[in-house]
């Protein structure tokens, strides 16, 4: 891509990630959140592109945005709205609550602009053409034993769900 | 223009830190609480992906790792809040304040 | 500019990898404009062979034989009130119809009509294929929340529960598929659409028959998946009439219903495009190796021609079986003048350049125009899956045969 389009494409999809996070903090309506979500979702997944990792961004499409989101809108079919949508929305220390969580991220800013000097200023490139066939190299060979232990992890998170969603075990 | 760098990308996963924690902390309806989770665990991945590109691949490996955790935990905290509304009837957190009932 | 346009006809790649973005929206125009043709057709084809199979005529007044009921059926939804529910939400009730419609027509961007016809190759493209596909299932989830009624609420929990389990085994025959291409001379398997077509050209096999049984066990597999994914029958419970009052797409009217056929029908035709480039080997004629040389080239470059010669020899004999009533001029009319469109086109795909251009478009779109028969041909033939039935068919019979599958070809592909 030329390098105008570069900060365009960063900044509409920043701004659009930035946004569907706001919105889903702020909708009454759970399934207006549910949908403001996946929108930020698939932003992300663009940011991923332009990261120079695909593969992610394909995983990020597949099961952030194909499977947990499903799973959310079912959940949120299954319980009932309409009484929680009269309810008071935010609760009584909403204003402490968003000045502490404002001031770590005002830190977390302040040690990114100080600490700039110890990132590296070029990138290595890393070949798009690749990336999957080296993220295939490098999770069935160096990271084997997390991909087993994460493979376990989903068969307990499995059992699990299915145990408590159950009316009689 | 300024060129993008990594330091725009770090702001960006830092702003939706922050949108996601103001979620967790003020929200009343359990599963907006559970999608701002989701909101935290996204802007870290962001992170982590931001930086491999300075330093190979196992930034990415990472993020996919904790992609993985995320659906875990989505299943079993649904499974969960589930579980708890068919015994009280509410999405409602603050009345979750109970050990045992 | 004009450079800008130009340049691109000497470059030997698709757009998306030349960069051109002009032509690269020319190549979506014409993408998109060939797949809503290609959806009225089949809508035609459909009630035609629908009703040829029960042994009625199907619909024969609006053209001669039926030919303009498609635009006729446009025409009525396009100007059909258009009803909202009550307490419905209103902007989920007008966003599902478009979550399923872009999920559905966003596959075709990596979908290879040949070697450099797609309108890119991304690096993921089956990747890209299967997650898109995978979000039409929040448009169905969201149409039957929005309508705030029974019917679509039980309908779309139903065809959502069967969209995602078919899913998982869909993902594991296309990744044996993937496996397959990984026996390459370079030894690195490849997740491009291009990618996996000229990966069996060059092993010199269509996938379909490698390993056999394996590859054709993964076939059947996505063929029985993708006729789940889509919602077509056998597995069409949840919009049946009989069970459902057509499951979640009950309370849309008119435009927004057509929204949904035009989502279903184009998600058809893609899955039908992923399991041609999988396993019937994309745009290569039939038999590339076994019959070689320049008579055989020459015999198979005809075929296109000659299809449609046939096709309006057929046409010109129901000119000739057309009554010869003064009522029926106008269809006779139409009909001839189709006839001889379809002889113009046959004449023109036999000249030589129109020839040697149009030969991996054609083989294509006719393995494509097979698969389309096929779910037409089972709508007609089997009886409805019940529920129950439906998932036991998706997690017990499905998903251990086609992990058995994977782990098989796995096996198979390192001992050769």
């Amino acid at each position: 891509m030329t390098p105008v389009a570069t900060p365009f494409f960063f900044y509409f999809l920043a701004a659009l990630t930035l946004l569907s996070a706001i919105l889903v903090i702020t909708q009454k309506n759970a399934v207006h959140s549910a949908l403001a979500l996946i929108l930020g979702l698939l932003a992300q997944a663009g940011l991923y592109l332009m990261l120079y990792a695909p593969f992610v961004a394909g995983v990020q499409i597949i099961l952030y945005a194909g499977g947990i989101m499903v799973l959310f809108l079912f959940v949120i079919m299954l319980v009932n709205l309409e009484r929680s949508q009269k309810e008071e929305q935010f609760n009584r220390q909403w204003l402490v609550g968003s000045l502490a969580a404002t001031a770590l991220g005002g830190l977390l800013v302040a040690v990114f602009i100080k600490g700039k000097a110890l990132f590296p200023t070029s990138s290595t490139q890393i070949a798009e053409a690749s990336n999957t066939q080296q993220v295939g190299e490098l999770l069935y060979g160096q990271y084997m034993f997390p991909f087993e232990i994460a493979s376990l992890l989903l068969l307990v998170a499995i059992i699990g769900a299915v145990v408590m969603a159950k009316k009689r075990i | 223009m300024v060129p993008i760098t990594t330091l725009h990308y770090l702001v960006v996963a830092a702003a939706l830190f922050v949108l996601g924690v103001i979620g967790v902390l003020t929200r009343r309806n359990v599963v907006i609480v559970l999608m701002s989770i989701e909101l935290i665990l996204n802007a870290v991945n962001l992170n982590l992906v931001a930086f491999s590109r300075l330093w190979g691949l196992h930034g990415q490996i990472f993020a996919i790792f904790v992609i993985t955790d995320a659906a875990a935990e989505a299943a079993v905290g649904l499974g969960i809040l589930i579980a708890f509304f068919r015994n009280k009837e509410t999405v409602n957190i603050d009345e979750v304040d109970l050990l045992k009932w | 500019m004009l450079d800008y346009v130009t340049s691109y006809l000497s470059s030997n790649t698709t757009p998306g990898q030349a960069g051109n973005v002009v032509w690269a929206l020319i190549y979506i125009l014409i993408v998109f404009a060939g797949v809503s043709i290609a959806v009225m057709a089949m809508n035609w084809l459909e009630r035609k062979a629908l009703a040829h199979f029960q042994i009625r005529l199907g619909p024969m007044r609006v053209g001669p034989h039926g030919l303009l009921q498609p635009i006729a059926d446009a025409i009525k939804l396009l100007t059909k009130e258009d009803i909202i529910p009550e307490n419905a939400d209103r902007l989920v009730f007008w966003i599902a119809p478009l979550i399923i419609l872009c999920a559905s027509f966003a596959v075709y961007v990596v979908i290879p009509f040949g070697p450099t016809h797609a309108i890119t190759d991304l690096n993921i493209g089956i990747l890209f294929m299967l997650g898109v596909s995978s979000l039409s299932v929040l448009g169905v989830v969201m149409a039957g929340w929005a309508s705030n009624s029974h019917y679509p609420l039980i309908g779309s929990l139903r065809s959502s529960a069967q969209m995602i389990s078919y899913e998982v085994a869909m993902g594991m025959a296309v990744v044996s598929a993937i496996l397959m291409t990984s026996l390459n001379r370079s030894g690195t398997g490849t997740l491009s659409m291009i990618g996996i077509v000229e990966a069996q050209q060059q092993q010199q096999i269509w996938y379909l028959f490698k390993f056999f049984p394996l590859g054709f066990i993964a076939f059947a597999i996505f063929a029985i998946a993708m006729v789940a994914e889509t919602n077509r029958a056998p597995f069409d419970l949840p919009e049946a009439e009989s069970e459902l009052t057509a499951g979640f797409h009950t309370e849309y009217s008119g435009l927004r219903w057509s929204l949904f056929m035009l989502g279903e029908y184009a998600a058809m035709i893609a899955v039908s495009s992923i399991a041609v480039t999988l396993w019937l080997g994309g745009w290569l004629r039939p038999f590339p190796n076994a019959l070689t040389g320049a008579t055989w080239d020459l015999a198979f470059s005809l075929l296109p021609g000659f299809t449609f010669l046939v096709l309006a020899v057929v046409a010109w004999v129901g000119v000739i079986r057309m009554p010869k009533h003064s009522y029926f001029r106008m269809q006779t009319l139409g009909l001839a003048g189709f006839a001889v469109l379809l002889g113009l086109i046959g004449l023109v795909l036999f000249a030589p350049p129109v020839r040697d251009r149009i030969q991996d478009i054609f083989w294509f779109t006719a393995k494509v125009a097979f698969f389309m028969y096929m779910y037409i041909w089972y709508r007609a033939t089997f009886p409805r899956y019940r529920f129950d039935q439906l998932m036991r068919v998706g997690w017990k019979v499905l998903l251990p045969v086609s992990l058995g599958v994977l782990i098989g070809t796995a096996v198979v592909g390192m001992v050769l």
